[in-house]
């Protein structure tokens, strides 16, 4: 499978008469993007704003961040089983508006939204204050039921990233990054795999694989350019530092670095996706089957990723040590909820095999964000949505709440240069 | 020339004042450098300068922390210190706890940097260790002359606005506490080199070690379940609806307690989930699904349990911190105590 | 808050389903939960079968409050 990504670069992004690329930047036709959200006929109304790195601009609250691509060769279409036609990503050509986003912003159920600052201190803690971003506003019709609305703001937003990179399609990319897992020579380069578990909770804390709603698989074997090519897509919301964003997905950044040295120090021999269910039983089965996986295909050693906190610790945990018991070693990447003065214990369940732990950062720190100039969505949420509190609203625009709050901030896909460190 | 001003904290023995027939001494204060402070103010040089010597029996301290504290606090704010340091204290556990709580409420109260000394094993250590800098010292006034200099490296980095770097690199206790900063390469990264490195069995420095959590012996069972009286208490959210007391949806700052002493089945018009963790749908459809209201009311008619509490407590448990719920569930422990309840069941999510 | 409880000398006993947390954080006397959303509950048994398992459920949680333990355990079916 050869895959290779032709990235455009975007610089800017405008309003235009029609949806094109022209030297480095975006233009949107705000009309028809508005039209196309509301064929469907749960949402009631939509809009859209734009905000580009530097401007002082807060986006809240916000559901997901996508990015904005077209397949131009080889088989299935951008999210198979959901807006695109089934069929097996990861191979041909798929170019990329790299340094644009789409966000779904808009408040669902008020909780689980986060929030992302285009400037001030907020800004180094989200990837997406260096993109330019299409914020596309959406409210649903009165009385849609929560499952309803997630359904149809998720869509949405898969839709609009689906007709801004169609702008890419005939345009000639700027540079092409190739991902192929090419056999390796050396047998004394350790056998790597990647354990890639996704949040499965239900309503806004679900993920699709190729359209299947993740709850309902077992552990199994993917081609990490089946990742990188949009085949998970995220319904997940919860909290906004650590949820898996449509975007993370798609530029998976263990995958990225496992590829960037197979051949070199490592063999990168594959990736397992596996689930995070409520249910204890879930639970060991999962973590049973998806180490039995990592045996099977002989991994020497495993990254393990994790998304959300609370309870997918005890599945970190018990994947860490089925793992570590058949021999495989393995390196966790989590982040941590050691409280406000970060005196408390980090994680929910911990095992002793745990002993290699990368850590992406406390998201319980609190950090004072400046009024800004102008808001995309409504900051009134900011008291409601994980991480915020009463009266952390001040009267001048200001909010103080904690880094959970931020899109992206802690995202254990290995994203950030965040980390914590004991004192 | 002058750069920063201290406030050294001594108790009554090295403070000059007597020995332990001195311990109930009230704190007070002097000008300059006493005793062990001479030392310390050489090791300073001329950049810092020991203004005023705090100082108080270790007996009076250990019988009135809080007022001593405080005491301590309005003495030495006049002299508008921008360090305070207090001890060594080595292994004498009064003195150490009256050096980490001074440090505690001067930290707190005047908001400037604080720092103390003791050996690991005075009690005062692990009292005071995530709040106060403590540095380590051997277990008697033998190991002064080793403990000064470390004192004043300290005193000096704090007094010049310095950055304090880890345990490791300056030589304090570790605080426990855990602190964000941004480095230079990606978690990715270090996740691939930590894996290789712990392949080949060369030596990777975790970035979080696993901690052991502590364990309580289990309270004696109940006698007599059939005069008891269950308490009701949950982690999972369920509030009367609209959240009247705003429990947040995540890293709850309180928990709340409701009267059911009329109520015999939460149902979806009266009650719902203010936690934003889970799927919130079955909550909110009937949240006795989470607080079992229904079948203790059955179980308190058929006479099986003999009562129910009126009040059922209530907080978030998404993302709340440990220290958080420690807080709430000792303010809980102590109501549901002094209410005579016998046993409690609690519901998380 | 389970630990708090048990250190002012009151039995207590954590309905939680995820067993492990449970454990990890220190509750002496545990009764599984059903799942995560709906501990005490089951959305797709009927009415009387959901009130029927929540009793039990209940009882089994009461037994744990008149046992005895010496370490932490687990109340199972």
């Amino acid at each position: 499978m050869r895959l290779e990504l032709g990235i455009i670069k975007i610089e800017d992004v405008q309003f235009g008469d029609e949806t094109i690329i022209g030297d480095g930047t975006l233009y949107v036709n705000k009309k028809e993007l508005i039209n196309l959200a509301l064929q469907d006929d749960r949402l009631a109304e939509a809009d859209v704003e734009l905000a580009r790195p530097g401007e002082e601009v807060r986006i809240i609250p916000v559901k997901d961040v996508i990015e904005p691509r077209v397949k131009v060769s080889g088989p299935g279409e951008l999210f198979p089983g959901i807006i695109g036609k089934m069929g097996t990503v990861g191979a041909g050509r798929t170019n990329v508006l790299r340094g644009a986003t789409l966000v779904t912003v808009g408040r669902i159920v008020g909780f689980q939204e986060g929030l992302i600052d285009m400037s001030g201190p907020g800004a180094q803690y989200s990837p997406f204050s260096q993109t330019n971003n299409v914020a596309l506003i959406l409210r649903p019709i009165n009385g849609l039921a929560p499952h309803a609305h997630e359904e149809a703001v998720r869509l949405a937003g898969l839709r609009a990233a689906v007709y801004l990179g169609k702008a890419g399609k005939d345009v000639a990319p700027d540079e092409v990054e190739v991902y192929e897992l090419r056999s390796v020579t050396d047998a004394s380069l350790p056998k790597i795999a990647y354990v890639h578990p996704l949040l499965s909770q239900g309503l806004l804390h679900d993920t699709y694989l190729y359209g299947v709603d993740a709850k309902k698989i077992l552990p199994t074997l993917i081609h990490p350019n089946e990742v990188m090519d949009g085949a998970i897509v995220s319904g997940n919301c919860v909290s906004a530092c650590d949820k898996h964003t449509t975007f993370h997905h798609m530029n998976n950044a263990v995958i990225k670095e496992l590829y960037r040295r197979h051949g070199k120090d490592l063999n990168f021999i594959g990736v397992i996706v596996t689930n995070l269910n409520v249910s204890l039983a879930d639970k060991e089965r999962s973590s049973d089957y998806a180490s039995k996986l990592a045996k099977l295909i002989g991994a020497d050693g495993v990254v393990v990723t994790n998304e959300g906190f609370g309870n997918p610790d005890t599945d970190l945990m018990m994947l860490c040590k089925k793992m570590e018991d058949y021999g495989i070693k393995t390196v966790l990447i989590t982040d941590e909820f050691a409280g406000r003065d970060g005196a408390s214990q980090s994680l929910a369940d911990v095992v002793p095999e745990a002993d290699a732990v990368v850590s992406v950062g406390n998201a319980n720190e609190v950090i004072t964000l400046p009024p800004m100039k102008h808001i995309i969505g409504d900051l009134k949420p900011a008291e409601v949505i994980a991480g915020g509190f009463d009266g952390c609203l001040g009267a001048d625009g200001s909010v103080k709440i904690e880094i959970q709050s931020i899109v992206g901030s802690t995202c254990q896909l290995g994203f950030g240069k965040l980390t914590a460190q004991g004192r | 020339m002058v750069k920063y001003k201290v406030v050294h904290y001594l108790n009554q023995f090295f403070g000059q004042i007597g020995g332990e027939e001195k311990a109930d001494i009230p704190p007070l204060i002097k000008e300059g450098a006493i005793g062990p402070g001479k030392a310390l103010q050489q090791a300073l040089g001329e950049e810092g300068e020991i203004v005023a010597t705090v100082i108080c029996g270790d007996g009076y301290f250990a019988d009135n922390i809080d007022v001593a504290a405080e005491k301590v606090v309005e003495l030495i704010s006049p002299y508008k210190p921008d360090v305070f340091v207090a001890g060594p204290a080595f292994n004498a556990g009064r003195y150490g706890i009256a050096c980490g709580a001074s440090c505690s409420a001067v930290r707190e109260r005047l908001g400037i940097p604080v720092i103390t000394a003791m050996y690991e094993e005075n009690p005062g250590l692990d009292l005071y260790r995530k709040r106060v800098y403590i540095i380590p010292t051997g277990d008697s006034a033998r190991y002064m002359k080793e403990a000064i200099p470390k004192m004043a490296g300290f005193v000096r980095k704090l007094g010049l606005g310095q950055e304090i770097g880890t345990p490791q690199e300056e030589g304090y206790f570790p605080q426990g506490i855990r602190v964000n900063l941004f480095v230079d390469r990606t978690a990715a990264e270090r996740a691939v080199d930590m894996l290789l490195a712990k392949l080949k069995g060369e030596p990777f420095q975790t970035e979080y070690p696993m901690p052991a959590f502590e364990l309580i012996p289990p309270s004696p069972p109940i006698e007599d379940l059939r005069s008891a009286t269950i308490a009701l208490v949950t982690s999972g959210g369920i509030v009367p609806l609209g959240n009247p007391d705003r429990i947040e949806a995540a890293s709850a700052s309180k928990f709340a307690e409701y009267n059911i002493a009329e109520v015999n089945d939460l149902t979806s018009d009266a009650y719902e989930t203010a936690h934003g963790g889970y799927d919130p749908t079955y909550a909110n459809e009937d949240a006795d699904r989470v607080l079992p209201v229904d079948a203790m009311r059955t179980l308190e008619k058929e006479g099986i349990i003999g009562k129910l509490h009126d009040f059922y407590y209530v907080t978030v448990g998404n993302a709340t911190s440990v220290a958080s719920c420690e807080r709430f569930g000792k303010e809980i422990a102590k109501k549901l105590k002094a209410a005579g309840v016998n046993g409690v069941i609690l519901t998380s999510t | 808050m389970v630990k708090e409880i048990e250190r002012v000398g009151l039995p207590v006993v954590h309905v939680a389903s995820i067993v492990p947390i449970s454990l990890t954080v220190g509750a002496n006397r545990i009764v599984p939960g059903v799942a995560i959303p709906h501990p005490l509950g089951n959305p797709e048994l009927s009415e009387d079968e959901e009130r029927e398992l929540r009793l039990n459920l209940v009882k089994r949680a009461l037994l744990a409050l008149q046992t005895e333990v010496e370490k932490q355990t687990v109340f199972e079916e």
